[in-house]
């Protein structure tokens, strides 16, 4: 009984423990329950995202540049579909096997080996190593056929940058290639949109209008899993492509630049003289920008950079060059303007001048005899604007040079290696050198020799400005949005004043004071031109539909001393590098003129033997495409 | 009383089979065929290694707690030291000759398949002890000898998985053994003390612990400190029970789990994914299914005549709730990362085979609920 009363009294201690015991189990549920109720209830949204954010990824592809078309729409910087071999080194079994097969199948040189080797030291294992930027067809067909074997490659097509006309627009596009880590954090738009492979501008316009070629990225989304692996594509964003630019250059006329400056170094520039339109803007020689978007070879760079006639620079907008006689239009235009001179107004040219114990020379050595503006112009004669210069004064001079561009940037900011150039005056030279003005210097300044120093391009404006009647233009590359007609141009232009999108305030165009002075220059440099012992006669067309007028120039690199001078060595017999630079600046028809150009051949000899030539046979094209241009005004208008 | 014995030992297997308890075997069979489907999530949506295996061992084990369940609760009470002495066997065996895998040595393999004895320990303690306590005179219950005994009686085993390492087992096996002891009436007193002195040592203890538990700790208190290394467990599982949201994200839809984000998935973190995919509803659920195990559990040491039955049915019902709270709490984050299976539901052998032993001693229980044991 005792047993029995023991076995009731445990069973009861039993039971009424488990009693607590159930009690707090319902406790504990109850817990568990809350915190599940707290995760999934309460902070269900907080989790969610968290888990998207897990499984989804976001991969940026390289946006695709806005194409940049010529006046007449024909694309000179578009794109091209390329294929590519990439590498994902975490996909890879061997990768030292892996190479060995890829530089046996491609060619690879040892060099790019230890690129890719770097490279992948570098970056994370599942980026993308760029093999090859460009396969040929016959590359990626061998590349296909042995993908089985090459784990953790991935041939990938892709859109490049290609420039259809090759070396043509080189200096004024520039070229793009991938950019260093500066160019990256410099520019906030590049940072954002960035991906490995992309290429940016890095010279020309294509730097300049970097953020509006740039468009915008594609975006793919996948689903991945816990080792980043893709598992499936969840949606494709696509990306929009930067805006296209239209320029004002015309292909035709660029390529017949490009042509008649063949092996030669210099420049040539094509201006419409009422919009400012740069109608072409080439620089000899040039190089193939097509070389640089998938790394230039070191063969190829050293080529380019070591070329004797200096291929790398603008000489359209960086050269800086004496203007020779081509400044003799200013000359003339100056002294007229301050009343030093007029049309009556003769000097008597003996070959040479005598000031304070110096010799001045004329390019004649016989001289010119008595010549009035008219004939000094034509011939070119150097003793009549030493006299100009002299009565003028530098200062004067350099007050109308500076309203004709000179010493000032043509095209502002859109190109960063554009050059000031420099018209001296006395104040500049005290600052400067440290030194007072010797009138000496002013005679060499008349005659566009001394401290001057101007761009092609500025030659070029300071022509179309005296060509379409003293009026200031302004020149500019790109259409605008609002593109003007030239017979528009011309009306607001001969009214003088003219309102300004750009600075919003009415703008003075007037460059004279007296209209008729610029007529008595154009009517000599006319003369210069078509009439018998101008300079440039033997380079007229006398069609009135093609027929210009112009100023040559002779621009010497070096001094030349007496002996030379006794000597008269032909061009052939001086060494290249102390060769004069031949100048020539014109504009036509002469009849309602419409374009001016200027034409730079470095040490070419005489601005009438290799220079003026090239302005006969540019101009008869020029006033060919004339009415096609015109046609094509309205075409097409793209904001930029 | 020994007619009586006799008469019970008569139970035709007719009756055998009408006296199971028919809500528990539903249930279990409910929650098997649950594990079944959840198995087939882990792998993908596929039929797999993990599906196939599981499918398997529910297959042969369930059928063995059948078995089980129609020895007479007498033969297990009879036996019950002699089994705890084989378990103790088997872990001095593992110790020695075990199978090891990253880092612990706690697996024999017996060619069908791979054995942890730690698991079986599980069942034996309570068995062992519910024995002892079932004999004791309620008088000696908290006597010097009867609590060295009983207190040997929990550490021996705990000393061999410990030594494994296996913290989260012996953890398991030391509450399975402490709960007998409360049940049996071992004075409230020495619960309170233990615990004290416990709480006082704790810091001793931690200098103890191997460096990868005290970073599961330290973890514990702050995952953010290394997420994507010790932390990185227990966020991608709060992320996943998160995301599920009052539904889930659906059968064969979690994407913790199908990308491969979740740890452990097929194992400790069942749960997560369950829950991923089926919400805060289908926990519930599972909760719900759970708890009426443990209540019909409950009830059958309840109704039972010998204290043996109704110790074990009482320490079985409270393992299993202790195993489901220290599981789901671990993937909740609400306690470090120690390994605990979910009972059933979780991918593992052992676990399930000890589980499927319990439930197979708690219906003998149940078809001898009459049953005195002297």
């Amino acid at each position: 009984m005792i047993k029995s009363n023991s076995g009731i009294r445990k069973t009861d201690v039993i039971n009424r423990r488990m009693f607590i015991i159930g009690a707090a189990k319902v406790v504990v549920f109850v817990g568990i329950v809350a915190r599940l109720f707290s995760l999934q209830i309460n902070e269900n949204k907080k989790y969610l995202t968290l888990s998207d954010k897990n499984r989804i990824r976001e991969w940026k592809l390289p946006p695709t540049r806005g194409n940049i078309v010529d006046y007449f729409g024909n694309v000179i910087a578009g794109n091209l579909k390329v294929y590519q071999l990439h590498i994902i080194p975490e996909q890879v079994e061997n990768f030292n096997y892996l190479l060995v097969r890829l530089k046996n199948l491609l060619n690879l040189s040892d060099k790019r080996i230890a690129r890719i080797n770097k490279l992948k030291a570098e970056l994370k294992p599942w980026d993308s190593i760029i093999v090859s930027e460009n396969l040929s067809w016959s590359q990626f067909v061998k590349i296909n056929n042995y993908l089985y074997d090459l784990v953790g490659v991935k041939p990938v097509m892709t859109i490049s940058r290609n420039y259809p006309f090759n070396d043509v627009y080189t200096h004024v596009l520039g070229y793009v290639s991938q950019p260093n880590e500066q160019e990256i954090l410099e520019n906030e738009i590049i940072q954002e949109r960035f991906v490995p492979g992309m290429k940016i501008g890095k010279l020309g316009l294509e730097k300049r209008l970097e953020n509006h070629l740039i468009g915008t990225n594609a975006i793919q989304r996948y689903e991945v899993n816990a080792y980043g692996k893709r598992i499936n594509q969840l949606e494709h964003q696509k990306g929009e492509q930067g805006s296209k630019i239209r320029l004002t250059v015309d292909t035709e006329i660029q390529k017949a630049c490009g042509k008649l400056l063949n092996e030669k170094a210099g420049s040539i520039s094509v201006m419409d003289i009422y919009t400012g339109d740069i109608i072409a803007m080439y620089s000899s020689p040039s190089y193939n920008p097509n070389l640089f978007l998938f790394g230039i070879s070191q063969d190829e760079w050293q080529l380019i950079r070591n070329n004797p006639l200096k291929p790398l620079i603008n000489k359209t907008l960086s050269g800086l060059y004496s203007p020779g006689s081509t400044i003799k239009p200013i000359v003339a235009l100056s002294a007229l303007e301050n009343k030093v001179i007029d049309t009556k107004f003769k000097v008597k040219c003996t070959g040479k001048m005598e000031l304070y114990g110096q010799t001045f020379h004329c390019w004649k050595e016989k001289g010119h005899g008595w010549v009035s503006l008219k004939n000094a112009m034509k011939q070119s004669c150097d003793t009549y604007f030493y006299e100009v210069a002299r009565l003028l004064g530098v200062d004067r001079l350099n007050i109308t040079a500076e309203k004709f561009g000179l010493g000032k940037k043509v095209l502002g900011d859109y190109f960063d290696n554009e050059k000031k150039g420099l018209f001296p005056n006395t104040k500049w030279k005290k600052n400067n050198l440290g030194k007072g003005w010797v009138l000496g210097e002013t005679l060499i300044t008349g005659i566009g020799q001394g401290y001057t120093q101007t761009t092609p391009l500025q030659l070029c404006m300071m022509t179309a400005q005296i060509a379409n009647g003293g009026f200031a233009v302004k020149p500019k590359i790109i259409v605008d949005s609002n593109p003007i007609s030239y017979e528009d141009a011309k009306q607001s232009m001969e009214s003088g004043l003219l309102f300004d999108t750009d600075s919003e305030e009415l703008i003075d165009k007037k460059l004279f004071k007296n209209q008729r002075n610029i007529k008595i220059v154009q009517e000599a440099m006319f003369a210069s031109t078509n009439e018998r012992f101008g300079t440039s006669y033997k380079s007229r067309i006398d069609d009135p539909k093609y027929q210009f007028a112009g100023k040559t120039g002779t621009a010497q690199v070096k001094r030349i001393s007496k002996r030379e001078r006794e000597l008269d060595l032909e061009l052939e017999q001086i060494p290249y590098k102390d060769r004069d630079h031949a100048l020539y600046v014109a504009y036509g028809p002469y009849v309602n003129p419409r374009y001016a150009l200027s034409i730079i051949v470095e040490h070419g000899g005489s601005g009438s033997k290799a220079a003026a030539p090239i302005a006969k046979k540019l101009f008869k094209l020029i006033i060919d495409r004339h009415d096609l241009r015109n046609k094509q005004s309205n075409f097409e208008r793209i904001t930029v | 009383m020994f007619q009586h014995d006799r008469l019970n030992n008569e139970i035709t297997l007719f009756q055998k089979i009408k006296n199971l308890d028919y809500i528990l075997l539903i249930s279990v069979i409910l929650l098997s065929v649950l594990s079944v489907f959840v198995m087939y999530s882990t792998d993908g949506g596929e039929i797999l290694f993990h599906t196939k295996n599981h499918f398997v061992k529910l297959a042969v084990f369930f059928p063995l707690m059948i078995f089980v369940a129609f020895f007479n609760i007498k033969f297990w009470h009879n036996f019950s030291y002699i089994i705890y002495f084989i378990v103790i066997l088997l872990l001095i065996y593992v110790s020695f000759f075990g199978l090891k895998s990253s880092g612990s040595q706690r697996w024999m393999d017996l060619y069908l398949f791979v054995l942890q004895p730690s698991e079986l320990m599980k069942i034996a303690i309570i068995m062992c002890l519910a024995k002892y306590f079932h004999r004791i005179k309620i008088e000696n219950v908290n006597s010097f000898t009867s609590i060295t005994i009983v207190l040997s009686i929990i550490i021996i085993p705990i000393i061999f998985v410990i030594a494994q390492p296996d913290l989260g087992t012996s953890i398991l096996i030391a509450l399975s053994g402490l709960i007998i002891l409360w049940l049996g009436g071992m004075k409230i007193k020495y619960f309170i003390y233990s615990f004290i002195t416990f709480l006082i040592s704790l810091p001793f203890i931690i200098s103890f612990l191997k460096p990868y538990q005290k970073l599961r700790i330290l973890t514990f208190l702050d995952p953010d400190r290394d997420p994507l290394g010790a932390g990185y467990q227990i966020i991608q599982s709060k992320i996943a029970i998160g995301s599920g949201g009052l539904n889930g994200k659906g059968f064969l839809k979690g994407t913790q789990s199908y990308l491969d984000f979740l740890p452990e998935k097929h194992t400790d973190f069942i749960f997560t994914l369950f829950s991923e995919e089926f919400g805060f509803i289908g926990s519930v659920g599972l909760l719900i299914l759970y708890s009426i195990i443990i209540f019909r559990i409950v009830r059958i040491g309840a109704i039972s005549r010998s204290n043996f039955a109704r110790l074990f049915c009482f320490g079985y019902a409270f393992a299993i709730f202790i195993y489901i709270v220290v599981n789901l709490s671990m993937v909740l984050g609400l306690l470090p990362i120690v390994g605990s299976p979910l009972p059933i539901m979780s991918y593992g052998g052992s676990s399930m085979l000890a589980t499927m032993i319990g439930f197979g001693i708690v219906l003998s229980a149940k078809i001898n609920h009459k049953q005195m044991i002297a």
